[in-house]
């Protein structure tokens, strides 16, 4: 609101300003002024590393190319509320994997654009730690998973003789329950409420050396932590998710592995016109998953800071972020 | 409990239940063969009374998302619309908020974002402990000083002083504004009944439908920030307030009142100068409450834009930092402790009327804000010298570092088979046992039942709510879910007021203990539970067990502080007639202690409930599939309809028990002859 009164009062004053002075003078300030908001561009932060990193960058380009900006905590969901009424501008992770469908229900009403990807790439399957490799040796490969000896040494007491798959939160959707009767794995899936609780079962798994098999994603820094491997299903290919026939089951589909996503970049559809500077910068703006999974090391398991490890970034890629904000 | 003495007038209470006694086991002892029969036989005959047929579900989830759209984009009272009008709320609620937190923790800026320029620096922290402290020592003398500033002297020794101050700021806008609203409401309520009828029904469901299920709507109607974050605090934790208000007052003796109308009070003299500071003491614990339930909401108003420590929890926890959660979680402890010790202090103090010394100076008689404010302007000019007065020094920072995951890392590597093996006697012996029966019983017997209890209980009206509001919840199709989170909330109440109940009984007369209990109730009622979540998580699996350990650590709290409040409000002459009758100790516990206390115990169990059903939201973080998963996952995809019609199922719950409990301490009451 105030903001708006500021151009308000600017635009009066630019008006007093062409009758005292000559009007040349004054085309080239609104102009200017028409082009580009000198508001708060707001960003929003989530409460993951990777998205405080990926932000804090896109923050700090934006800052070098002149616009003010401020960081917004929001619910990685519900900020889709705020980026609608343009009470929020810029949110720059939004996961294919599980963010699509309020993704597209957002850009459905046609007030939030998306950004284009982040050129990272989510990765998301079952996985397991090295150890494990030991009672199941014919692992990565799925099938192995099919044997009941390997079942039964991912089981615990409650659904023994079968394995426990710890699935990530029911709103992460991945269709788990679907691919284990599928691909007929006699494993149990289980839901973990958040993904606190899903590295909190693997911490303590792993510190034991006892049996786990879970849904693991990255960039993220508990594969660079914990050793292990993501289990190979057959590809994701579309067909699979839509048409029984495909894969090794022809009645059911689901009979493959999750589909490598895209991170996408999404935000209020108001900022092309009201920055569009900024917004050519978040179109442009590109990370890759081995930059994005060292600095969540970093931050993660080394204990720097967010603000040094995105400063040490901007040191070291001038170029790049440059060429982001270049008119 | 919203207001037992509204619900437990009905006439049928008195009289009836002392005559007819003998025969209500009977009565009872036919329908409950009744319903077993059912239960076990009826599967083959009336398929559809188990399993709500699904072409019957009415689609109230979709009209309240289409009422919803309609609200948020075409409501309009003619000069303005609706959407207006809360924006314009939330400007209101956002003058205070600014204000504080530019005083606290900002800064007063000019401009805004990042290319905003800082004029005057935010109070030094040494001028905030100093403050406190001196605040602490005009209300509660030495003590109570050296307890706030030893409480912020924490926060700024952990490293948590920005995201505390942040928080301050957002509690500091939110709490007086939910002491204000609850008590106008609650006398309103004493006032006018048809008010009171209007409200209550409206304050159960603020308090039960758990938050996530109307944050979408929040959201869209306040705005994002923090100031929708300060309007879901205060739908959450108002109604505690305007309840003991309605009750406390209430509960002023009929003597008081008399002499009132005797010296010829009008209405609003009475209301303000006779009941409100008569209930002085009772209305201090409904403050005690909003502070606390403010507090509460700090993770989930931090996930809707509020910052602070909450987000420090959330974050830590993310990244498994243990250490790093709890020192952010037990700041949010430290300064619930100041608050509400503060302003007990502050309601004592009020209490008693201070001579008037109107002919002294301004300075001698405001020692204190002199004091304050010389020790504020002393800290500020001081700070821009030694920067170690403006902010902490980085490097006298503590931290426990490693310590908490590693303690949790060395129980769960030792003891992990043993707790695994006590975990899994509890869950399948108890509570797996208890789901399975709840998930087989039909629908229509259940209502029956619960019509059958209210009739019984409170008559016909009753009948009709707890029934029809049972039928609610099988015809919006989510009477498995609902069995579930019966079950869960079920088992958890038990097992807090068995804990909770006795604990209260024995630290009731025993000052010191009860000091003691308190900080550990309090602690309990404000760490954020995501703090002992995520380590129950590691040491008992996702799953029931590990969110019925967070519920009962939620719950014991009212459970405790209601049965101690009951206890110590009895008369001490009637225990004394007691001693002096000869009644051992433990006749005065239960003939004479107990009975008096019976209705603050029984809003305990009351507020138990609530409790646990507020805790739904986080459980569904544990992967529970219960109706607070289904609230979690409307969340999720913002599809506000979906989230308030499990919501509401989880207020009915909340609603039927608090009904039919109040009716039945009522007869009970009516027994004991305490009415």
């Amino acid at each position: 609101m105030q903001s708006s009164t500021n151009t308000v009062r600017r635009s009066l004053r630019c008006g007093a300003a062409a009758l005292a002075m000559a009007a040349a003078s004054c085309v080239a300030l609104s102009a200017v002024s028409a082009q580009e908001s000198t508001d708060t561009i707001t960003l929003t932060l989530h409460d993951w590393t990777g998205q405080l990193i990926t932000t804090n960058i896109m923050g700090e380009v934006l800052k070098q190319a002149g616009y003010s900006i401020e960081y917004v905590q929001a619910d990685y969901l519900a900020q889709f509320a705020g980026l609608e009424t343009g009470d929020l501008d810029i949110a720059m992770e939004m996961w294919e994997t599980t963010g699509r469908e309020a993704m597209d229900a957002a850009t459905a009403t046609g007030k939030v654009e998306n950004f284009g990807p982040t050129g990272m790439k989510a990765k998301e399957e079952w996985w397991y730690p090295e150890y494990m490799k030991a009672k199941c040796p014919g692992l990565p490969d799925w099938t192995a998973l099919k044997e009941p000896a390997c079942a039964e040494a991912f089981s615990i007491p409650e659904t023994a003789p079968k394995g426990r798959y710890l699935g990530g939160p029911v709103t992460w959707g991945g269709f788990d329950d679907e691919r284990v009767e599928a691909l007929d794995l006699p494993f149990e899936v289980i839901h973990a409420g958040t993904d606190a609780a899903l590295f909190a079962e693997l911490e303590s798994a792993y510190q034991r050396e006892a049996p786990i098999m879970l849904w693991i994603y990255a960039p993220h820094w508990a594969p660079a932590k914990y050793k292990g491997e993501w289990v190979e299903f057959p590809e994701y290919t579309a067909e699979c998710y839509s048409d029984p026939a495909w894969g090794s089951n022809p009645d059911m589909a689901y009979d493959c592995g999750k589909p490598f996503g895209e991170i996408w970049k999404v935000g209020w559809s108001g900022v092309k016109d009201k920055w569009p500077g900024a917004y050519q910068a978040v179109k442009a703006f590109t990370l890759d998953n081995d930059e994005m999974g060292s600095m969540i090391t970093e931050v993660d398991l080394n204990g720097k800071s967010v603000d040094a490890v995105v400063a040490d970034w901007m040191a070291a890629n001038k170029d790049r972020w440059s060429g982001w904000i270049k008119k | 409990m919203a207001s037992p003495d509204a619900h437990l007038s009905s006439p049928a209470a008195g009289p009836w239940s002392a005559s007819h006694a003998s025969r209500v086991p009977v009565v009872w002892g036919v329908v409950l063969i009744a319903f077993v029969g059912f239960w076990l036989y009826g599967r083959s005959l009336a398929g559809w009374a188990f399993d709500y047929p699904r072409g019957w579900t009415v689609p109230a989830a979709r009209w309240i998302s289409a009422a919803m759209k309609w609200l948020i984009n075409d409501a309009t009272f003619g000069l303005f619309s609706f959407t207006d009008m809360t924006r314009f709320i939330s400007a209101i609620v956002e003058l205070p908020y600014r204000l504080a937190q530019s005083l606290l923790s900002t800064g007063f800026l000019e401009g805004s974002g990042s290319s905003a320029v800082q004029i005057l620096p935010p109070l030094p922290w040494l001028a905030v402990v100093g403050a406190v402290a001196l605040m602490g020592h005009a209300l509660g003398g030495r003590r109570l000083a050296a307890l706030v500033s030893a409480c912020f002297l924490f926060i700024a020794v952990f490293g948590q002083w920005s995201s505390a101050m942040t928080t301050l700021a957002s509690i500091l806008v939110a709490a007086p504004l939910g002491v204000i609203l609850g008590l106008l409401c609650g006398v309103a309520a004493v006032r006018w009944r048809g008010f009171e009828r209007a409200l209550s029904p409206l304050l159960d469901l603020m308090q039960t439908i758990p938050v996530f299920a109307y944050l979408v709507p929040v959201l869209f109607l306040f705005g994002f920030g923090p100031t929708a974050a300060v309007i879901a605090t205060l739908i959450y934790a108002t109604p505690p307030m305007t309840r003991i208000t309605i009750l406390s007052l209430r509960a002023v003796p009929s003597e008081v009142i008399d002499l009132g109308n005797m010296v010829g009070c009008t209405r609003r003299q009475m209301t303000w100068r006779i009941l409100v500071p008569t209930a002085r003491e009772s209305l201090m614990v409904g403050m005690n409450q909003v502070i606390m339930l403010s507090l509460n909401m700090v993770i989930i108003a931090s996930m809707i834009g509020a910052g602070g420590l909450g987000f420090d929890v959330l974050a830590a926890l993310r990244r498994l930092d243990f250490g790093a959660g709890l020192e952010a979680g037990l700041a949010i402890v430290a300064l619930a402790i100041a608050l509400d010790r503060l302003s007990q202090a502050a309601a004592h103090r009020l209490a008693t009327p201070l001579k008037s010394d109107a002919r002294k100076g301004f300075a001698a008689r405001h020692p204190y804000l002199l004091a304050a404010l010389a020790t504020i302007g002393i800290a500020s000019l001081l700070a821009l010298v030694l920067p170690w007065v403006h902010t902490y020094p980085q490097s006298m920072q503590l931290s426990t570092g490693a310590f908490w995951s590693d303690v949790v890392a060395w129980i769960n590597v030792n003891y992990f088979d043993t707790l695994e093996a006590a975990k899994n006697a509890v869950l399948l012996n108890i509570l797996i046992p208890f789901k399975r029966l709840l998930a087989t019983l039909p629908w229509l017997g259940v209502v029956g039942l619960l019509g059958f209890a209210g009739f019984r209980l409170g008559g016909l009206r009753l009948a009709l709510l707890t029934a029809g509001l049972s039928f609610l919840i099988a015809a919006t199709g989510q009477w498995e879910k609902a069995m579930i989170t019966v079950y869960l909330c079920g088992i958890s109440v038990i097992i807090a007021s068995l804990i909770g109940i006795p604990i209260g009984i024995v630290t009731a007369s025993r000052d010191r203990l009860w000091s003691v209990v308190q900080v550990i109730i309090d602690t309990l009622q404000t760490l954020p539970s995501f703090v002992y979540l995520m380590p129950a998580v590691m040491l008992f699996r996702v799953g029931d067990f590990t969110a019925m350990i967070a519920i009962v650590a939620f719950a014991v709290a009212p459970a405790i502080r209601y049965t101690v409040l009951g206890i110590r409000k009895v008369d001490p002459r009637l225990i004394e007639a007691g001693r002096a009758m000869g009644c051992t100790e433990w006749q005065l516990l239960t003939r004479i202690k107990l009975k008096l206390a019976f209705p603050e115990i029984m809003l305990g169990l009351n507020q138990t409930i609530m409790f646990a059903l507020s805790m739904l939201v986080i459980t569904a973080l544990v992967g529970t599939r219960d109706l607070g998963q289904e609230v979690y996952i409307a969340l999720t995809k913002a599809d506000t309809g979906r989230g308030l019609v499990a919501g509401l199922a989880v207020a009915f719950i909340a609603i039927i028990a608090d009904r039919l409990i109040s009716a039945g301490a009522g007869r009970v009451r009516a027994r004991l002859g305490l009415e």
